[in-house]
């Protein structure tokens, strides 16, 4: 029988496997939101319609079996496997094994193409004329979107954000599915093998207390915006 | 030679025809004032004037210079200044940021177009946002905003951001400031701060077009008052001739009602 601690110990671990899911997701998955959210909103009809479609396909289909089809479909047709990290480090090569890889890129698509939504409904709720008075000031395009239009943007987007980031943590559960040793997969080992239904709980708490930073996290970025109001 | 001309200017929505050939001329330090009632095609000229809008057709002279139609339209056009109806500030900078931001810019822009990177830029730019700032701050103390210029818009007066953007609107000099109803989204005790400031420009010179329905303000004001209705000038003349004793018909109709 394990002791309390060392449950802790390896609910920790598997802890460290799923916040890093949960942070590489948010660094690839926010700036591709804002590019797909671009695509979607191009003036040039073909992209337009094509980047919808991708974004139809990947909100409408579970997230679990886009996991499964990004894992195992390259190597069942022959297109490529998945790397294998090599640096020597333990720690790193087990955490970011070929299937964290795998999953990671399915989650950074799956939930680009939510961010992208919410982004688009953040820049389109700006009114035109914050468009129309950084143009008659001279200002380029880009200029515009970044100097004028952003910062009001992403006030805008935080609540919604927030929801989503929070609905991530919880959905990197879902990486178990094809055996990424997460907090999930650990608590679960211990129900199988040692037929200990607690510590699957005790996940839950782990999954709480995050979540309870993350909220804590952006109630202070939006404070920090309450300067100005859009 | 006028310092604007605009010849037979059209505009069309789809199928609508909003300006019909509209016609007419300033001279430098002439303040032009257009009225009319709602849909006569008064903002629309405005904002083809400023860009916003492409006109279908006509000329817009300057200079003597061909502005429009052009083979190379230029998008970032400054002859001309706006000053909105609605303020239009950006809410996340403060007052002076508000009217720092296009000289800055635009100053960072030409040094990329003559390829200065690097440490020069860093340089150049914090030189020149030294001397961007005190510009700003002797513009918001021309409009009486001293004491407001590390206010953010939220923190304002109608009346107070309306000045704030007639001030970021000097930031880049133009040639011509046009407003667009600038007092129409206020309440009646705040529109005289902004009709204080107007009128201090004119007495500075500037070239400016206002299209508004303060008509005793219009008739104070201006050199020049142009009447439009159905997207045509209806009637154009001095201020003496165009509200004491109107020709038209529409003008008479327009001016009697008394509620604009």
């Amino acid at each position: 029988m394990e002791t309390f601690l060392q449950i802790s110990g390896e609910l920790l671990n598997g802890f460290s496997v799923s916040v890093m899911l949960f942070i590489f997701t948010l660094v690839f998955s926010l700036p591709l939101g804002l590019i797909i959210c671009f695509l979607t909103t191009s003036k040039f009809t073909p992209v337009r319609a094509f980047s919808k479609i991708v974004v139809w396909i990947l909100r409408g289909t579970p997230l679990m079996l886009q996991i499964f089809a990004i894992f195992y479909l390259p190597g069942l047709l022959k297109w490529f496997t998945w790397p294998q990290m090599n640096t020597g480090w333990k720690w790193f090569d087990s955490t970011f094994s070929t299937r964290f890889i795998a999953a990671l890129v399915a989650f950074s698509i799956n939930y680009a193409a939510y961010f992208s939504e919410i982004y688009r409904g953040g820049i389109q709720s700006i009114p035109y004329g914050q468009y129309e008075a950084g143009k008659v000031l001279g200002l380029n395009q880009s200029q515009v979107f970044f100097k004028v239009v952003f910062m009001q943007v992403i006030k805008r987007i935080l609540p919604p954000m927030s929801n989503e980031i929070v609905t991530l943590i919880k959905d990197t559960a879902l990486a178990t599915s094809i055996g990424i040793v997460e907090l999930i997969f650990s608590a679960k080992e211990f129900m199988v093998v040692d037929g200990l239904i607690w510590p699957l709980f005790y996940a839950g708490a782990f999954y709480l207390i995050f979540v309870g930073i993350i909220t804590v996290l952006f109630n202070f970025i939006e404070k920090k915006l309450s300067y100005y109001k859009v | 030679m006028a310092l604007l001309q605009v010849e037979n200017l059209t505009k069309n929505f789809n199928d609508t025809q909003v300006l019909k050939g509209v016609s007419f001329e300033l001279e430098k330090g002439e303040v032009l004032t257009i009225i009319g009632s709602s849909g006569s095609g008064k903002t629309t000229l405005l904002r083809c004037l400023n860009f916003l809008e492409v006109a279908s057709g006509g000329k817009i002279l300057v200079n003597g210079e061909v502005i429009f139609p052009a083979k190379k339209q230029m998008k970032n056009n400054l002859t001309f200044g706006l000053v909105f109806q609605s303020f239009n500030l950006f809410p996340q900078y403060t007052a002076l940021q508000n009217v720092t931001l296009a000289m800055d810019l635009t100053f960072q822009n030409s040094l990329k177009e003559k390829k200065i990177r690097g440490f020069a830029f860093k340089k150049a730019v914090k030189e020149n946002k030294a001397i961007n700032d005190i510009t700003a701050k002797q513009l918001l103390e021309r409009v009486g905003l001293a004491d407001k210029m590390q206010n953010y818009p939220c923190e304002l007066s109608g009346g107070q951001q309306q000045r704030v953007a007639i001030a970021r609107a000097l930031a880049l000099s133009p040639d011509i400031l046009c407003f667009d109803e600038p007092t129409s989204a206020l309440d009646p005790e705040l529109t005289g701060e902004v009709l204080k400031v107007i009128k201090s420009l004119k007495e500075e010179g500037r070239t400016m077009i206002i299209v508004t329905h303060e008509m005793d303000f219009a008739k104070n004001v201006s050199d020049k008052v142009i009447f439009m209705a159905d997207g045509v000038i209806e009637e154009e003349g001095t201020p003496i001739q165009v509200f004491d004793n109107p020709l038209s018909e529409k003008t008479k109709a327009f001016l009697s009602k008394g509620e604009f």
